[in-house]
């Protein structure tokens, strides 16, 4: 079963003549341990693709099934989005957007205080993931005094503390140079696989689809191969 | 885990800052409270010190402190036959200037009977009025000391004891003196008017042959009399009824009984009430005033934490979440700048050139207050907060 199944999504905006077509029969299937990679060019629908997929900005037609579960049927959303995202997702942006006024410790144990963990075990969590990760020193200060890649680190890390059966990263290394960049994709490479998670990363840098299981390239909203 | 609570410790200085401005404005707010009900004190001090039941004034008037009202002072040897009446005496009141040293002082002249119903309810230093003539008892508000000589007009006076807290309606120090004193100092005239006087009544004599056979001196007692008072004030017995005394009183032609309490809504409801009304409309408006700031300011750090708030919608936190943050830090603003504001009043009240009267009661409402208009200024954040769009934290590609 995928953990990722999408079946001819589509995306309009607008209506009329300023009606834009994002995305058109987009389809998509991932396997649990899965890593591929949506490529193409800037404006091809790869961001728009992954927003339909987390439900943060539902298709306009197609449908949705994470982890086996039904969530758009190409009408509506038949889940609670944002339930969804925090107990089965893990996502990843291009500016890291880690939460400035916690620590780096708490930014990792944020998700499972959301899913009900108590403070304390969500904590003891986030420092043992921290320190696999080699930023067990970096636990107690705040995100603002961190290098980039260690940012971005510390977002794999918050994106993976759950478990989650899905991990969306939208163009992670971007703002990377490619050393920083390379071990970063690395890292999330070796916890997806760890963890059994579909992985999905958006990227338009040929030079970071190396180890990717599987490459959707994107053309004007459709997807061209895989 | 709380988020609020981590905001706040991230941007301390920021936010205790922005606390200690909406506390200095909430100080305002207590200090305009303060004002109003020291006003009202002030006034119904110099209506409550004697601690007489009855104000036995002149006919259709409302008595001393409202308007002007003359009755003979010996009348209080008749109302204390009434049945009922355990005590009277006279009063008088003039508002003067005194000098002492290179400061005027202005001061509500009480005169009153020793001995009788009128005189001051303690004396915080010094000792009452002992000899009857020419000593003074002052509130301790003039800032003058036992032992000062005080002159006004003819007379000079030695300041012999202190009262604490009566001043008249409008905050002036009251200056308790024997009620012959008194009489002398509202009537007896000055040298050069007596002159003028005397001048003008000789010339009238001349000119009216009826009068020219009296000499002035036989005239003199009627145009000099200064045996008036400007009330009596009646303590009654403990078993006897305030209204048949009043209507036995108000039997004779020419007097009106008030009691305590009508003499209070004298002056509360009439003389000090449009005062009371634009300390109080001014109350409301600061209030109406700290509400839009908090909710600008909360408008405010909510549109900084937008970003913020579009990645927690993407991990999926729950509005209420959301919500709590920005209501937890309105409270918190709120219960900060109240702090912040009663520090600031409990610190300086007292250097108010007039009373401000901190009620207990009144911060309680207050505070209350202050928690309505964080709770309704976080309504304007919370709306902002869940209009923000979650793609706002992710790149702009497509």
């Amino acid at each position: 079963m995928p953990a990722v199944a999408a079946d001819n999504v589509t995306k309009i905006f607008g209506q009329g003549e300023s009606r834009v077509v994002a995305l058109q029969d987009a389809r998509v299937s991932v396997e649990p341990g899965e890593i591929v990679a949506l490529m193409g060019p800037s404006g091809s629908g790869k961001t728009t693709l992954l927003r339909a997929l987390s439900l943060i900005d539902p298709p306009t037609a197609g449908r949705i099934a994470i982890d086996g579960e039904l969530v758009f049927d190409g009408a509506s959303v038949l889940t609670d989005d944002r339930r969804l995202r925090r107990r089965r997702m893990g996502i990843i942006f291009q500016a890291y957007n880690l939460i400035p006024f916690l620590t780096t410790v708490e930014n990792v144990a944020l998700v499972p205080t959301l899913n009900g963990v108590s403070r304390r075990d969500a904590m003891e969590r986030a420092r043992e993931l921290l320190d696999r990760l080699e930023l067990g020193h970096r636990a107690e200060i705040y995100p603002a005094t961190l290098s980039g890649g260690e940012q971005q680190r510390v977002a794999v890390a918050r994106a993976v503390i759950n478990d989650p059966a899905v991990i969306l990263a939208d163009e992670p290394t971007a703002a990377l140079d490619t050393g920083r960049g390379k071990a970063v994709m690395d890292l999330l490479r070796q916890l997806g696989r760890q963890q059994r998670a579909a992985v999905i990363v958006v990227t338009h840098d040929e030079r970071m689809l190396e180890g990717f299981d599987r490459v959707y390239h994107m053309i004007d909203g459709r997807i061209a191969d895989a | 885990m709380n988020l609020a609570f981590r905001d706040v410790k991230y941007r301390f200085g920021r936010y205790l800052l922005t606390a200690l401005g909406l506390g200095l404005l909430l100080a305002t707010v207590m200090a305009m409270g303060g004002i109003y009900r020291g006003l009202v004190e002030d006034a119904l001090s110099i209506v409550r010190a004697p601690g007489a039941d009855l104000w036995v004034v002149q006919k259709d008037t409302n008595g001393p402190i409202a308007e002007s009202s003359r009755i003979p002072d010996d009348l209080y040897r008749v109302v204390r036959a009434v049945p009922g009446v355990g005590d009277a005496g006279p009063i008088a009141f003039q508002t003067i200037q005194l000098d002492y040293g290179l400061a005027s002082i202005r001061a509500q002249i009480i005169g009153y009977k020793p001995g009788h119903v009128g005189g001051p309810p303690a004396v915080g230093a010094g000792r009452p009025i002992a000899a009857g003539r020419y000593e003074m008892v002052l509130d301790r508000k003039a800032g003058v000391p036992i032992g000062a000589r005080l002159r006004i007009g003819r007379l000079t006076f030695a300041v012999v004891g202190l009262t604490d807290g009566i001043v008249s309606t409008f905050g002036d120090s009251t200056a308790y003196v024997s009620l012959r004193d008194a009489q002398e100092i509202q009537f007896l005239k000055a040298n050069e008017t007596v002159r003028n006087e005397q001048a003008r009544l000789a010339a009238d004599l001349k000119a009216d042959p009826a009068l020219a056979a009296l000499p002035p001196s036989s005239l003199a007692p009627i145009v000099r009399n200064t045996n008036l008072a400007n009330a009596i004030l009646v303590r009654l017995e403990p078993w006897a009824d305030p209204n048949e005394v009043v209507k036995r009183i108000e039997r004779w032609n020419h007097y009106r009984a008030l009691t305590t309490a009508e003499q209070e809504e004298v002056l509360a409801g009439g003389i000090i009430a449009r005062t009371r009304q634009q300390i109080l409309l001014f109350r409301i408006i600061l209030l109406t005033v700290s509400t839009v700031i908090i909710a600008l300011i909360l408008y405010t750090m909510t549109m900084e934490k937008t970003r913020d708030i579009a990645t927690l919608k993407i991990i999926g936190a729950p509005n209420l979440k959301i919500g709590g943050l920005i209501l937890q830090e309105a409270l918190g603003l709120g219960l900060l700048g109240y702090g912040f504001g009663v520090l600031l009043i409990e610190a300086t009240y007292e250097y108010f050139p007039r009373r401000v009267a901190i009620a207990a009661g009144d911060q309680v409402v207050l505070f209350g207050i202050v928690l309505a208009i964080c709770v309704l200024a976080s309504v304007v954040g919370i709306r902002r907060a869940l209009a923000v769009d979650p793609t706002t934290a992710m790149g702009g590609g497509a």
